[in-house]
């Protein structure tokens, strides 16, 4: 099954119980893939994301390890080396970086440099993003790090539906995937989820709402904000919201498809703008559309910033009157 | 044998679970005064992080990580170094900050999502760490720093138990030692990283022993003890001031102990660990053994501990009221300090963000 299928049993879940489901569908049907990290097995995971995985599968397959990130993606290379499937977590994307030297030097060359011998179909898993509120060091989004590295893949889901499908993808991909869920809507809303395994494909973009006159590319959490403040400027503009779902590699295709339909583009995410993927869209943009263009591109991002304490983190983020003025400003330039 | 040249599997202890001293056991000469002091600052950790975790619960606070059970280790070792000396903590040293000088309302302030609570001006001790173990490094550098300036400082790391597992705390001691750098290394081994336990941690007997691989003294202290957390890194702290021919500076401590609350007010401790044993912890805890200890001693009776509770009980107050009615940082602040001079592109978006506000109003922005 590929996508989807409308005639299985679905159940109502959220987004993080998704993520639940597509871990628990691909144990089940692969024995190979384990899942492991801090806190993942009897605690279930500090959001859940793992909840009740430890009971069915056991510690072999769902394992508690010591607190070290580097150790918990080092090793995990070494199993996708010798056959297995292991899914990290890594509790919070701002403690990914003890792990990023293996990330980048190793799981994302291993393929390349043995010419093929070896490959690492390994997933990296981590909550991003932020306005819950949390902690320092808890809310960053640093998508563009992954992205910047040839040889992974880098997928973000911003619906339950997909999160399922998109996690069941990266789980059977034969490359190491760094998969980022979006915290803030981990359990904003519920959707109907396919009760059987189903892939959502890796690459390809999905149009949230379609419109003429301005094309909006976002993802994760700031899909929803982009989608509320089109709805909020519908009659003064139609607007387009793409959500890009994989950011590498993206789906440059249905990006320049957009554009060319509107001639005028925004990019909305939560991490800083300077070296954020908003330039990559733009240039993208550029090269394969510019006489298409009728207005510059707008970046609607954080700040160039770190990442303030919960006290400012609203103002930090693109809300929704930040995003529309944004998109005013492309349509009236 | 020496406090410290021991065996690391054989855990320094003076006060046993009712408060009385243990056979054989050497208790520090400490003043009345100085036994007292100690005394009220564990109860005030202990009021303080009851407010703060119901500060939690009615939404005046974000998550907040309690020490409850842990007071014994913060106060007993701040305790046995020099009002000069460096402290270099991770997040859950609530105490032992405030042993060094910072106001329990910058510790709120903090938590409460204000970085300002960070600043603590004039204190020596760095903001706290929230990443695992990646201050222990830092840690070795400052004690490094000191050491080739001449001066005689030393530099307290606290970190937990999980922390023993990344690869930073192996870096970090593994410079110390060979840098042989005025170090205490501080590990508060509360049983529990979230929810793996300590056996799981390491297959090593005990986190002390760990030492030994880095060529310096490790020793394994009850953590529930003041006094004998207060004996061992008060002999730390001598040896990294003046270590005897052939001996290493650095020392790390394992006080083993046990945190009777949750990792933060985001977790569950019922999921993973059994009532029963929460329990038997609690019979060691530190505030009634030290408080049967002072009574013994004649310094402590129902009316001194009544004071006592009620002085702490308005200090907690106080910096609530305090934490609470500061003003909410400037939005604009969070361009400020990025750099030492702001560059024209953080200049621009600060500039653009106040023309949002201005256009909308935080109200509006905020909605």
């Amino acid at each position: 099954m590929s996508t989807q299928d409308q005639q299985s049993t679905t159940e109502s879940l959220t987004l993080v119980q998704a993520v639940c489901e597509g871990l628990y569908g691909e144990m089940e049907r692969d024995d190979d893939v384990l899942v492991m990290g801090e806190d993942v097995g009897k605690n279930g995971g500090v959001f859940r994301a793992t909840d009740g995985l430890y009971e069915e599968f056991g510690g072999d397959r769902v394992i508690d390890t010591p607190l070290a990130e580097s150790g918990i993606v080092g090793t995990a290379i070494g199993m996708a080396a010798y056959g297995l499937r292991p899914v990290t977590e890594i509790q919070f994307m701002g403690f990914i970086y003890p792990a990023f030297d293996q990330i980048v030097s190793h799981a994302a060359r291993l393929r390349t440099r043995s010419r093929g011998r070896f490959s690492c179909p390994m997933v990296v898993r981590a909550p991003y993003g932020g306005g819950i509120r949390a902690p320092e060091h808890h809310s960053e989004s640093k998508e563009a790090f992954f992205v910047h590295e040839p040889g992974l893949k880098v997928v973000v889901p911003s619906t339950p539906g997909d999160a399922k499908g998109l996690l069941a993808s990266a789980i059977r991909d034969p490359d190491p995937v760094i998969f980022l869920e979006p915290k803030l809507i981990y359990r904003a809303f519920r959707e109907d989820v396919s009760e059987e395994p189903y892939t959502t494909p890796l690459g390809e973009a999905a149009i949230r709402r379609e419109g003429s006159d301005v094309s909006v590319f976002t993802w994760g959490a700031m899909a929803y904000r982009t989608v509320e403040a089109a709805e909020e400027l519908a009659g003064e503009i139609d607007v387009e919201v793409v959500d890009l779902r994989t950011l590498s590699p993206l789906d440059t295709d249905t990006i320049v498809e957009s554009f060319k339909k509107t001639g005028r583009a925004a990019v909305v995410h939560e991490a800083p703008k300077t070296g954020g993927l908003a330039g990559e869209i733009s240039a993208t943009i550029q090269e394969e559309a510019l006489l298409y263009q009728e207005a510059p591109i707008k970046r609607i991002t954080g700040f160039d910033t770190p990442f303030p304490l919960y006290a400012l983190e609203d103002y930090y983020l693109p809300e929704a009157a930040r995003i529309a003025d944004g998109i005013r400003d492309v349509v009236n330039f | 044998m020496s406090t410290l040249q021991r065996d690391p599997e054989k855990r320094v202890q003076i006060l046993d679970e009712d408060g009385r001293v243990r056979d054989g056991a050497t208790v520090p000469e400490l003043e009345e005064d100085e036994l007292l002091e100690m005394y009220r600052e564990m109860k005030i950790g202990r009021h303080f992080d009851q407010r703060a975790v119901s500060l939690q619960r009615q939404g005046r606070m974000g998550t907040f990580p309690p020490m409850s059970g842990q007071e014994g280790a913060q106060v007993g070792s701040i305790h046995a170094v020099a009002d000069d000396d460096w402290l270099i903590p991770s997040y859950r040293e609530h105490a032992a900050v405030y042993g060094a000088g910072v106001d329990l309302a910058e510790t709120l302030r903090y938590w409460m999502g204000d970085e300002r609570g960070n600043q603590m001006d004039g204190q020596p001790v760095l903001p706290s760490t929230v990443p695992i173990a990646t201050q222990i490094p830092h840690a070795t550098g400052m004690a490094w720093a000191s050491k080739l300036k001449g001066e005689n400082r030393v530099f307290m790391c606290y970190f937990g138990d999980g922390a023993t597992s990344e690869g930073d705390f192996h870096e970090g001691l593994n410079f110390a030692g060979v840098f042989d750098t005025p170090s205490i290394f501080f590990c508060n081994n509360n049983q529990w990283a979230i929810s793996v336990p300590r056996e799981r941690q390491t297959a090593s007997q005990t986190i002390a022993q760990k030492a030994t691989a880095y060529g310096f003294d490790g020793v394994q202290v009850d953590g529930m003890d003041p006094l004998a957390v207060y004996r061992v890194t008060k002999a730390a702290v001598e040896k990294a001031r003046d270590p005897s021919e052939g001996e290493r500076r650095p020392t790390l401590i394992e006080a083993v102990q046990y945190r009777f609350g949750a990792h933060t007010t985001a977790d569950d401790p019922s999921v993973y660990r059994d009532d029963d044993e929460v329990e038997q912890w609690k019979r060691r805890d530190p505030i009634p053994r030290f408080e049967e200890y002072l009574r013994g001693k004649g310094i402590l009776d129902d009316e001194r501990i009544d004071a006592i509770t009620s002085e702490i009980e308005a200090e907690v107050d106080d910096a609530i009221d305090t934490a609470e009615s500061t003003d909410r940082p400037d939005p604009s602040a969070m361009f400020e300090h990025v750099y030492s001079e702001m560059p024209d592109r953080v200049a621009e978006q600060r500039e653009a963000f106040e023309q949002l506000r201005d256009r909308h109003g935080d109200e509006e922005l905020l909605e």
